[in-house]
């Protein structure tokens, strides 16, 4: 366990080193970009809006006191997506889909010798490869974060009010109500975190995949279930620092 | 010129390189052959620095390719070009970008001067109108030969070819094998392909590496070759009962 660390800080310091020219990584950063947070805007989008939904009905059946008022319903309703459903559930769903993604790349590439192809002409292959992945996740993780806390919101509100469970006029109350800005960017914060993690360890599990075919996909499961796991524990330790 | 010097690798206290030396001199095709799993492909990446050996010392032109500095290794990766076995072309780039990729990594070259370089390698490998094909839309023998346009489009010192026929039919062969003997010849690269092809030693070998667990057990070229005693390269080349048919005949 303690060698795999090793090797993952090893592998980070890799991308520091031996770096190529501003221009290549720039135009393969909004390569990235596209790849990783575009491409991903469809599935955030549906899993907020369905999250706030639940979650606004959800809050709403298990109020049943009369004495408190309705608009908590809203008020739930975001405090869940802005502290933990925009950001940690958004990204466990993001571990699925961009941490494969870049495991399976990483991975193909290494067994088809496209990373030795790199390493002869004297490039950097971690660095070419990887450092994109990790700045274009820690800038889009952010962004999608943002836009499913919105749309969670939103989510909750369409249920709450085609419904007729909670009025507009309550759910605008209770999501106004005792806001605190920082919890935003809290969100921000970890969404820009587990950013980091989830493409650092699906590309250290990609880079170093040896073997064939099979390989590739166990890499890609590990990397899924490996950035999880790091998710959740990141998601507890930010949680005890920064509330 | 290459010269490795006393080359010797382990995996898991297996070893698979035992002290292995040679020379490779500039103009000539050199082969190293031997059965699969008899380490050619770790030569290879010692030599190419991608694996590092335990012992021993790899020279380009008397440059120590191990113990250099940063900058040197760099130079000399510059005057390398690879062939590997499955072509390595980046997926997601055409056959133009693929070629072109080390000179957009490596040179400040003008991108007209870039085009038309790229355009004179793939029209040197017989490719010319293929640019804006993807690598998935190519066959094996394509993928080798746009390999060879990427490897050749810096005009480097040194070729290395792993496996160049593998998995194409013979006569596909026979027109890689030709035209890297072409290149070779043309541009007076040094130029090492790891192979187990029996006719790429016959027609192209200016001088010869027979491997045997991990060991040079034989070195001399396609026409010393029918001639040996060594029992382990009879073994290696008479599996073909042509060949065996043609000692006798020579004989």
């Amino acid at each position: 366990m303690l060698s795999v660390v090793g090797r993952y800080l090893i592998f980070l310091g890799k991308l520091f080193t031996r770096r190529e020219t501003f221009k290549v990584y720039w135009n393969r950063f909004l390569d990235e970009c596209l790849n990783v947070g575009t491409s991903s805007i469809f599935i955030v989008a549906i899993v907020a809006v369905f999250i706030g939904a639940v979650t606004c009905v959800q809050t709403r059946a298990n109020l049943v006191s009369p004495l408190v008022p309705v608009y908590i319903v809203s008020n739930i309703v975001r405090d869940m997506t802005l502290l933990e459903l925009s950001s940690t559930f958004m990204c466990v769903v993001l571990a699925g889909k961009v941490g494969s993604n870049i495991a399976g790349e990483l991975g193909t590439m290494k067994i088809t010798e496209q990373i030795d192809a790199l390493e002869v002409m004297g490039i950097n292959s971690a660095s070419y490869l990887v450092l994109p992945k990790l700045l274009a996740s820690i800038f889009t993780f952010p962004l999608l974060a943002i836009i499913s806390g919105f749309l969670g919101i939103l989510g909750g509100y369409l249920a709450g009010t085609l419904t007729g469970i909670i009025t507009p006029e309550d759910y605008i109350y209770g999501i106004r109500y005792s806001f605190i800005p920082f919890n935003v960017f809290i969100a921000i914060i970890k969404a820009f975190v587990f950013g980091f993690l989830i493409s650092t360890i699906s590309a250290f599990k990609g880079y170093y995949t040896s073997g064939g075919a099979l390989e590739v996909g166990q890499a890609s499961t590990s990397a899924v279930t490996n950035s999880c796991i790091a998710v959740l524990i990141a998601d507890y330790l930010l949680a005890e620092l920064l509330t | 010129m290459i010269e490795i010097k006393h080359i010797s690798k382990s995996f898991n206290d297996r070893k698979i390189l035992d002290n292995v030396s040679g020379v490779f001199k500039k103009g000539q095709t050199s082969l190293v052959i031997g059965a699969s799993g008899t380490g050619k492909s770790v030569l290879l990446k010692c030599m190419l620095d991608l694996v590092r050996p335990e012992h021993g010392a790899t020279l380009y032109d008397g440059r120590d390719f191990y113990i250099g500095e940063e900058e040197e290794k760099k130079t000399i990766r510059r005057e390398m070009g690879v062939l590997f076995q499955g072509g390595a072309l980046f997926d997601s780039q055409t056959v133009h970008q693929n070629v072109q990729f080390p000179l957009d990594m490596l040179t400040e070259m003008p991108e007209s001067e870039k085009r038309d370089r790229v355009e004179f390698c793939l029209q040197r490998v017989g490719l010319e109108g293929t640019g804006n094909r993807m690598p998935s839309e190519i066959s094996g023998g394509m993928k080798k030969r746009v390999g060879i346009a990427r490897a050749i489009v810096m005009n480097p010192k040194y070729l290395f070819c792993d496996e160049p026929n593998s998995g194409l039919d013979p006569l596909t062969s026979i027109k890689i094998d030709e035209l890297i003997k072409e290149i070779t010849e043309e541009y007076s690269t040094t130029t090492v392909i790891i192979t187990h092809d029996m006719n790429s030693v016959l027609s192209i070998g200016d001088y010869i590496m027979f491997l045997y667990k991990g060991k040079k057990v034989w070195e001399g070229n396609s026409q010393t070759i029918l001639d040996t005693n060594v029992p382990e390269l009879e073994e290696f080349v008479f599996s073909n009962k042509a060949l065996m048919k043609m000692r006798g005949e020579k004989r």
